[in-house]
């Protein structure tokens, strides 16, 4: 048979959301769009399970004297550490978007591994049961980046079931990385040459390079830290023979590139954004592709920038801090090429582009506060105060969680077949925005003003500025739920949407029905232009001098 | 201090610098920051899409002498942000002048607790004079800890096993606060005290009006020298089973490994905890006790101040 006889109408609106509704089709599927619907489902229950205590949090700190005890606060900042770094933030738009989004852009029919793909998120879901265990069991209280010795031998809390859910859910990030890594090699459409690649995809590629090299040394950490624990094995406490900087190196070699884990995916999706909302492609496409892999193996030298008051030579502490402002530079191109790329270009404000917007400006900010913290002198001040918090905070959430609800809208009808209330998503953004920024712009002042972080109870005269910040975070808080509430509507009620609303470029778009059949696409795709090919050209046209 | 002055009070030399060195970072940020903004703002308004019937832009593929003008520029200027913020980071972490006043202070689940070389034992207050520089020795006897002085920009973590040692020259009289800022378990937050700084000759009068009754640190070691039997050994002749600690401290001293050590706090420290870790060449090992757990923080202050003035 090689004629393709035309599909009876029923037959072509199949697509992989109804081919089948049996919970077995769900939890057996190895399809790379159900197991992104998986995990997207699952990281928005942890992402609010982590909200929910922060709110506890911003209560807590209303009033200087608290609102929970010292033991009930220490918990709640702990687990909100470690439900939203390990369980929301490392897996959110890997496991989702780029689970969903990198064989459709690439134009394959679906990971190189589509069952490893699967059982990643039954690895994520067993470590999720481990850490709601050791919430629903009374919590934990040694911070997220559980430092020895006082997780080691001086904690009573349940430290050891919760290093042991970051450890399996450690294993599902690797997987997730290795098929990347081997689907980006060799599952490109004919035509796509690396050139050519969405930089949504070359974010990724960096992302899982990070993912696979970095998740082991944490494993090996929490192994250590067990050990220790369980063994009395004299690796981190002083008193056994051991050495609590040893600790802190081994795990901030980790997490620190994971900040990168965490901020490199949401990169790609503004990526994504910006050119399509200026119907323009991506200005200086090699250097925002090549800047996603510099900050892959720069964000491996840095760690270091974490111990500068830990006793570390001074010598140690200077060539960290140079390394750390050299990682800064790509960055900064990022932010730069995607501005450029609205020169001339036909914007316009749909609601990914107000949160691509919003990335811009926030991670501008978090990026430039950590340049204050690579300066060794102003680190020495700040560090472990509220000024980290918030540097950190606007990385991680005024970038990282404001790209991926850019995405989710962005894609939204892509991977629904319906509209979302523009409205209302617009609406949304704004509190977000407002929210956002009046929850954690006071805790820069609040941490050069000298208030440590992890104070269950603080000093009066910083009350006024923490009220500001609970002020925000509810504000904030409304800004998460209205699109939880529309999004949901619109899944079921929201007009069907075209096949490619936004007229975006990308095989995920052009090549593919909203949302795509059970395999992408219904032929093979060939690619035969570049990227982003917004005017329709056929060959590279002349550069522009500025 | 007022809700909303970006500067906590000024209290030490080095307060003064370190706002200097923020203000350029505010500046050149704020600048950076507004010049983003700035652009977004201008581009999202002029470009702005005007109807969906407008012509698709024409192409802009990139500049390489912009790419390398954004490149370098900023990381010209990040070079000096690097090299004022190291400079400052080498002039306040380097060893300390001469003529320290020379303080301990040990952190402990959830309190400070502070000696000076006169004897004087306070808990979660530390007085401090102006114009003199002050050596604090910390200590931990539980976990991670960091001594922080928002008043004075400086911070240093407090590392059980071993001892970390800054210093600082206060310089305006008050009482600044005194914070644990390295989570250390329950009560962390309250692991909090005042750190009072007087003009010298007021000092001088807290110091003697607490002096009545109390025995310096070196004489508070000595008597834990004897307590703990030491002196049974560690004869000052030389002739004891134990090496003599008479003009040991600050000097090399010849180990029978064949390497040489300086006998500073650390390695006093270290041999009365786990005397077999270096040993004197010429000396047995497993002769003395190893005290590791026997001694608190504060008694190893007192005996090193004793080991200290043998070699005076």
């Amino acid at each position: 048979m090689s004629t393709t006889l035309p599909l009876p109408l029923t037959e072509q609106k199949k697509n992989y959301l109804n081919e089948d509704y049996s919970w077995k089709s769900w939890l057996f599927t190895t399809d790379h769009k159900r197991i992104a619907l998986l995990y997207l489902f699952s990281i928005t229950a942890f992402f609010f399970v982590g909200g929910a205590f922060a709110v506890g949090m911003r209560l807590n700190l209303m009033t200087p004297e608290g609102l929970f005890d010292h033991e009930t606060y220490n918990k709640l900042f702990t687990m909100h550490g470690i439900i939203m770094v390990f369980f929301f933030l490392v897996p959110s738009i890997p496991a989702t978007l780029g689970n969903f989004l990198i064989p459709m852009m690439i134009g394959a029919r679906d990971l190189a591994f589509p069952r490893i793909n699967l059982l990643s998120w039954y690895i994520y879901i067993v470590g999720g049961i481990f850490v709601l265990t050791a919430v629903v069991r009374g919590g934990v209280d040694t911070g997220w980046t559980f430092y020895a010795p006082f997780s080691t031998t001086y904690s009573n809390t349940h430290v050891i079931v919760a290093a042991l859910a970051i450890f399996i859910s450690g294993f599902s990030s690797i997987l997730t990385g290795l098929n990347f890594i081997v689907t980006i090699h060799k599952m490109r459409a004919p035509g796509m040459t690396w050139s050519r690649l969405p930089l949504f995809v070359w974010s990724h590629y960096a992302t899982s390079i990070i993912q696979v090299l970095g998740t082991p040394v944490i494993a090996i950490t929490l192994v250590l830290l067990g050990m220790e624990r369980i063994f009395q094995a004299g690796l981190f406490d002083p008193a056994l023979g051991g050495d609590p900087v040893l600790f802190q190196h081994l795990f901030w070699f980790y997490s620190h590139p994971a900040v990168y884990i965490m901020i490199l995916p949401g990169m790609g999706v503004i990526s994504e954004i910006v050119p399509c909302f200026s119907r323009k492609g991506v200005f200086g496409y090699t250097f925002v592709a090549l800047s996603s892999i510099a900050i892959a193996v720069l964000g491996f030298l840095v760690w270091g920038h974490h111990l500068f008051v830990a006793g570390q030579s001074m010598y140690a502490s200077m060539v960290f801090s140079l390394i750390s402002f050299m990682v800064a530079v790509p960055s900064a191109i990022k932010v730069f090429n995607w501005t450029a790329t609205m020169y001339k270009g036909s914007v316009s404000f749909d609601t990914p582009m107000l949160y691509a917007f919003g990335f811009i400006g926030l991670f501008t900010i978090g990026g430039l506060t950590g340049l204050f913290l690579a300066t060794m002198a102003i680190d020495v001040h700040v560090t472990d105060t509220y000024f980290v918090i918030a540097h950190f905070h606007y990385v991680m959430v005024g970038g990282m969680v404001m790209a991926y609800l850019g995405g989710v809208h962005f894609w939204f009808p892509k991977i629904t077949g319906r509209l979302y209330p523009e409205g209302w998503a617009k609406f949304a953004t704004l509190v977000v925005f407002v929210g956002f920024n009046l929850t954690f712009f006071p805790q820069f002042i609040l941490g050069y003003q000298g208030m440590p972080r992890r104070y269950a109870h603080y000093a009066p005269e910083f009350q006024v500025l923490n009220v500001m910040s609970t002020a925000g975070a509810s504000i904030l808080a409304v800004g998460y739920l209205l699109p939880i509430i529309y999004l949901t509507w619109a899944w079921k009620n929201g007009p069907i949407s075209p096949k490619n609303p936004w007229k975006a470029k990308g095989l995920e778009w052009e090549q593919a029905p909203s949302p795509p059949p059970k395999f992408n696409f219904e032929h093979q795709p060939i690619v035969n232009e570049p990227p982003y090919n917004y005017s329709g050209e056929e060959t590279e046209t002349t550069d522009v001098r500025s | 201090m007022n809700w909303a002055s970006i500067f906590p009070p000024r209290a030490s030399t080095a307060a003064g610098e370190i706002d200097a060195l923020y203000s350029f970072l505010i500046v050149v940020a704020g600048i950076m920051t507004a010049l983003i903004f700035l652009a977004v703002l201008i581009f999202a308004i002029k470009y702005r899409r005007k109807s969906e019937n407008d012509p698709v832009p024409r192409p802009i593929h990139g500049s390489l002498v912009l790419e390398l003008t954004w490149s370098i520029v900023p990381f010209l200027i990040m070079l000096v942000m690097f090299a004022w913020g190291t400079k400052l980071y080498f002039q306040n972490y380097s060893p300390p002048p001469e003529n320290t006043l020379d303080i301990y202070v040990t952190g402990k689940q959830w309190m400070w607790k502070v000696q000076y070389p006169t004897g004087q034992r306070e808990i979660n207050e530390l007085h401090v004079p102006t114009g003199r520089p002050v050596k604090l020795t910390l200590a931990s006897e539980d976990v991670l800890h960091s001594f922080y002085i928002p008043a004075f920009r400086l911070k240093h973590d407090v590392v059980p096993g071993s001892y970390e040692t800054f210093w600082f020259e206060a310089t305006t009289p008050g009482r600044y606060h005194l914070f644990c800022a390295e989570y250390c378990g329950r009560s962390h937050s309250d692991m909090i005290g005042w750190v009072t700084v007087m003009p010298p000759n007021e000092y001088e009068n807290w110091l003697a009006g607490g002096a009545a009754g109390a025995v310096s640190l070196e004489k508070q070691g000595e008597q834990l020298f004897q307590q703990y039997g030491c002196v049974g050994c560690h004869l000052m002749d030389g002739n004891g089973r134990c090496p003599s600690l008479r003009f040991v401290y600050g000097r090399p001293v010849q180990l029978d490994n064949g390497s040489t050590v300086m006998a500073d706090e650390a390695y006093v420290r270290e041999s009365i905890l786990n005397p077999n870790a270096k040993v004197v060449k010429g000396y047995p090992h497993n002769v003395m006790p190893v005290f590791q757990g026997q001694i608190g923080e504060d008694g190893l202050i007192e005996l090193i101040a004793y080991v200290k003035s043998l070699a005076k």
